[in-house]
């Protein structure tokens, strides 16, 4: 037996290290649809608790909007449960046609293919444009999936600091050799929340002839007067050359994703991108829902207006309560904590005062970078946000880090 | 002529430290302490060949032969005619 005891072993010491360290990450079995507040077992076996959602992709409470649900159900009755194919073989129904064409239109772009994620997206999109031949040049901080399809990529890689145009010039002044040069990077940063200066960035590409590629996952529906995205937001619609971005957060919660823009570019994911080309199909049913969650948000902005509202709201209250919070105005607020166990035991603290928020640590943040990332959605209502602001601030007092600066949080805890 | 090993801590420091890092001297180890990772030994490859007018076979760009400044330099004198 290839799996000895001796190696069986090796990992369970490596496992007991980390529950040692106080970072072992344990799953929550959540009894109910997604929502501002959700029914919860945790630990296993533990009864239900009803506890406020702060840390979902919801941002637009569409997860499980009965109109959205009524529309996938009408999916599976009309086009079936699978495809059982990837795309190019016999999964492609009309209804993925129509969902390519109503997010090109939507993201303002040329073209659009789907893809069954973001991460696939982009982990095929690099390596179907570039060649040895270009250079890929990405922030400092761009989403794994990012890193990940540009370490499946042939072409150069190199990098430049978070949102430093200066450094990002440098950069592209040291590759102006290459055959193509792509700067990538995402529309608002998923772990920091801010936004990517996308109008400076199009310059920038402008003057030194690069392409440009955006992962809008955490803006597309909401980021932007009308929810287009991130380049809405920095007036660039037009000018970015792809855009990928994921169904899985705002755009419904389900699944799936897609690479959006320069004509040519999609055609060439759709002949060379090997997550397209073996990868199954998205399920009807979840091309359904995302085209009615599409019909929403094409009809009015309510939804992203209230959470912009709530959001701004949220981060007042919590920087009046004295946690120390990274700038930004999107509906992504981390609250630093900086350390890793802190970070574990905050997260546990505030499940018992009845609201949902995870830790995040190395090697998902920097080391030294703990945080509680909260996400507001617009099914938060007021009285949600109010009663989960009273929470962080009970056990922000119990950790005794209410009006501390970054600096006397690291001496307290360690970093 | 600026002394080489002060020409490639200046770009090291510049372009991998953060704001409030603790400086790096000549042996500081730059790949196996983290500070820079694989991917920007690409640029730091770059930044050496348009400076000294070298080309740096890719097999001699390891992660050991980066891990200092002292080390790149041992690295750029071998090339430099």
């Amino acid at each position: 037996m290839a799996y000895s005891d001796k190696i069986r072993t090796m990992y369970q010491d490596q496992l007991k290290a980390i529950q040692d360290a106080g970072i072992f990450k344990m799953e929550r079995f959540i009894h109910s649809p997604q929502a501002a507040e959700i029914d919860v077992e945790f630990p296993a076996g533990a009864s239900l608790k009803k506890v406020i959602n702060m840390c979902a992709n919801n941002y637009l409470g569409l997860s499980s909007h009965p109109e959205v649900v009524k529309a996938a159900h009408q999916g599976l009755d009309s086009r079936g449960y699978g495809m059982s194919s990837v795309r190019f073989i016999c999964g492609t129904q009309d209804i993925h046609r129509e969902l390519e064409d109503r997010l090109t239109q939507f993201l303002g772009t040329e073209a659009t293919i789907l893809f069954p994620s973001c991460m696939d997206a982009n982990a095929g999109v690099f390596e179907a444009i570039l060649t040895k031949d270009d250079v890929m040049i990405s922030d400092r901080l761009v989403h794994a999936s990012l890193i990940d399809g540009i370490r499946l990529c042939s072409a150069m890689h190199d990098t430049f600091k978070h949102s430093e145009m200066a450094h990002l010039e440098s950069k592209l002044q040291l590759h102006a050799d290459k055959r193509l040069k792509l700067v990538i990077t995402d529309g608002v940063f998923s772990m920091d929340g801010d936004t990517a200066k996308l109008d400076e960035m199009v310059a920038l590409c402008e003057k030194y002839e690069a392409l440009l590629l955006v992962d809008d996952s955490h803006s597309s529906g909401f980021i932007g007067k009308t929810g287009r995205g991130t380049h809405e937001k920095c007036g660039v619609m037009g000018k970015v050359d792809i855009i990928t971005t994921t169904f899985g957060k705002a755009l419904g919660g389900a699944s799936g994703g897609c690479v959006s823009g320069r004509k040519e570019l999609v055609e060439m994911c759709r002949q060379r991108a090997r997550p397209y080309l073996f990868s199954n199909t998205i399920a009807p049913v979840v091309v359904a829902g995302v085209l009615k969650v599409l019909d929403i948000l094409s009809m009015t902005t309510e939804r992203r207006d209230k959470l912009e509202k709530n959001a701004a709201y949220w981060r007042k209250g919590l920087t009046e309560a004295g946690f120390v919070l990274r700038e930004g105005d999107t509906p992504i607020v981390p609250v630093m904590l900086f350390n890793a166990k802190l970070s574990q035991d905050f997260s546990r603290a505030l499940y018992d005062e009845g609201v949902y928020a995870i830790g995040f640590f190395f090697p998902v943040v920097p080391q030294g970078q703990a945080r509680i990332r909260t996400q507001i959605s617009a099914a938060h209502e007021i009285h949600h946000l109010d009663k989960a602001l009273e929470a962080f601030t009970k056990v922000g007092k119990k950790f005794k880090i209410l009006g501390k600066t970054k600096q006397e949080i690291i001496d307290l805890y360690g970093m | 002529m600026e002394d080489p090993k002060d020409v490639v801590l200046k770009y090291v420091s510049a372009e991998y430290l953060e704001e409030g890092s603790d400086p790096i001297t000549y042996d500081t180890p730059l790949i196996s302490g983290g500070i820079v990772d694989s991917f920007s030994m690409v640029s730091l490859k770059r930044f050496l060949e348009n400076k000294y007018k070298i080309s740096i076979p890719d097999g001699d760009a390891t992660p050991e032969a980066f891990d200092s400044v002292n080390k790149i330099v041992t690295l750029v004198k071998r090339f430099v005619k």
